[in-house]
């Protein structure tokens, strides 16, 4: 289970998060939308220790997230970033078989590398991607393969930021569905970024809504119809009149 | 009365900016050698950064001395003659490329394709979120980008200034023999009797100093660029700039520790 317990950020003059609580249930797959530059990728990221809150708590089964062996609290998870993230210099399977090939998950080269075309596979890419490099596939395959990368060494828990972003629609389908499948197969706990309201709908069993530095409305996705928050009303209806102002 | 205090509170602002650069610098530069002591070690990495660093600036650094070792004979030629002394020209040749020119120009070559270099392909990878990418894979980034390269140049540079004070002495041979009128025996006997030890391996301790100055430059402005195309073009500028200063600073320096009386 990771929770958050009153998590500020802050740079500059700019506050980002202001008291964020949260509790993401383990096995679960929470989404958490608001608009662009709400402060949901730097929650993300003070989760992992990327960005370090100003004050707050962030603990992981319990246990705060900056103390003990960051080798092994880290080892526990994987993370697609918004625009891939993928390493230039390497081809696209050894991107997928970092982890594989150094470190405490360390594989024998051909073993790495079968790995890393099953993950491609699974993500709707064939195997002769993988002698390519990142520079040489679209955008959309370049998510895909760091949704390659980001399930590769089979972590419990994975973090999503804009997975659908770029997609077409019918790749998006198979993004969600990969997503879901994960959760409910290998029973990891997911925590995606989205604006794409079909993938929240497809994807989460949780959402949250952060605006203003703070979750304004958290429950089941079963409940987002019927909220009666104003806040998620005007989100997901994507409507321009409401509490969130439309010029940021 | 306002106009000279904002005036002195600007230079105040400057100054401690400037040192709170020096103190990062130094811790990043403390962090850098810190990894050295602990595994894991990336190998690949460093024989990558091993040819990049150093064989891909061979040319570079060749040229630049074979180059000023033939001019260095004209001027030395050109000057010598006004006092009878024209036959130090091997000699001044040998021991002012081997301890100065050798080093400082090899070394400012360095920092100009090696530092930019640096500083562009970590600073893109910064704003890219690959470096944030290598921390959530359980690799350090200090250990992973900037121990390898840093190490690689305090290794490849000293070899480059040396293959560097070989091509120098030879292109003040080549203009000595075919421009100046000195026999090939002459030239080469002049040079070998005045040139000492310590004048090679004095420029090649520069060397190594001035190798680790560019890639931890080019490491600490990559680091800490900023967003964008812009953050990236000014951290790559930073990268050069810083190097080259601390080049010709430290080569005072050491010059000082080495030679002074």
């Amino acid at each position: 289970m990771i929770e958050l317990k009153d998590v500020h950020k802050a740079f500059g003059s700019k506050h980002v998060l202001r008291g964020i609580n949260l509790t993401i249930e383990s096995g679960t797959s929470m989404v958490i939308i608001g608009g662009s530059g709400t402060g949901k990728s730097v929650a993300l990221k003070c989760i992992l220790g990327l960005i370090k809150p100003d004050s707050g708590m962030i603990s992981l089964d319990g246990k705060d997230v900056t103390k003990g062996d960051r080798d092994a609290f880290l080892a526990r998870f994987g993370m697609l970033f918004q625009g891939g993230a993928l390493f230039d210099s390497l081809p696209v399977w050894q991107n997928v078989a970092f982890r594989l090939l150094r470190g405490s998950l360390k594989r024998p080269v051909a073993e790495a590398r079968e790995i890393a075309i099953e993950k491609l596979r699974r993500v709707g890419l064939k195997p002769d991607v993988a002698d390519l490099f990142p520079s040489e596939l679209s955008g959309g395959m370049q998510k895909r393969v760091g949704l390659a990368r980001a399930i590769a060494a089979e972590p419990e828990i994975i973090f999503f930021d804009e997975p659908t972003t770029g997609l077409d629609p019918i790749m998006a389908g198979v993004i969600n569905e990969l997503i879901r499948e994960i959760v409910t197969e290998m029973g990891a706990t997911a925590m995606t970024i989205t604006h794409d309201m079909t993938s929240v709908r497809a994807i989460a069993d949780n959402i949250a809504m952060l605006h203003d530095g703070v979750i304004k409305w958290t429950g089941p996705v079963s409940r987002i119809d019927n909220s009666g928050d104003p806040y998620l009303d005007q989100f997901i209806h994507g409507r321009a009149e409401g509490p969130i102002e439309a010029v940021r | 009365m306002n106009l000279t205090l904002g005036f002195l509170a600007a230079i105040g602002r400057h100054v401690l900016s400037w040192l709170a650069s020096i103190g990062r610098i130094a811790l990043f530069a403390v962090d850098t050698i810190s990894h050295l002591l602990r595994p894991p070690f990336y190998a690949r990495e460093f024989s990558h950064a091993l040819m990049q660093i150093g064989w891909l600036s061979l040319p570079v650094v060749g040229m630049t001395a074979l180059f000023t070792g033939g001019a260095l004979a004209l001027q030395i030629y050109a000057g010598g003659s006004r006092f009878n002394a024209e036959t130090v020209v091997p000699s001044i040749v040998a021991i002012g490329l081997t301890r100065e020119l050798g080093p400082v120009l090899g070394g400012l070559m360095v920092a100009a394709r090696v530092a930019s270099s640096i500083a562009a392909e970590i600073g893109t990878m910064k704003v890219t979120e690959q470096i944030d990418a290598l921390t959530t894979l359980s690799t350090n980034p200090m250990k992973y980008l900037t121990l390898p390269r840093v190490l690689a140049a305090t290794l490849a540079v000293p070899v480059l200034v040396g293959v560097g004070d070989v091509l120098g002495i030879m292109g003040g041979f080549l203009v000595g023999v075919g421009r100046l009128d000195f026999s090939a025996a002459t030239y080469l006997h002049n040079t070998m009797d005045f040139l000492e030890t310590w004048d090679v391996v004095s420029g090649l301790i520069k060397g190594a100093a001035f190798g680790f100055i560019v890639a931890l430059m080019g490491c600490y402005h990559g680091m800490n660029s900023g967003r964008g195309a812009q953050g990236v073009g000014r951290a790559t500028k930073a990268a050069v700039v810083a190097a080259s200063v601390l080049i010709l600073a430290s080569n005072y320096l050491l010059t000082e520790l080495f030679f002074s009386a």
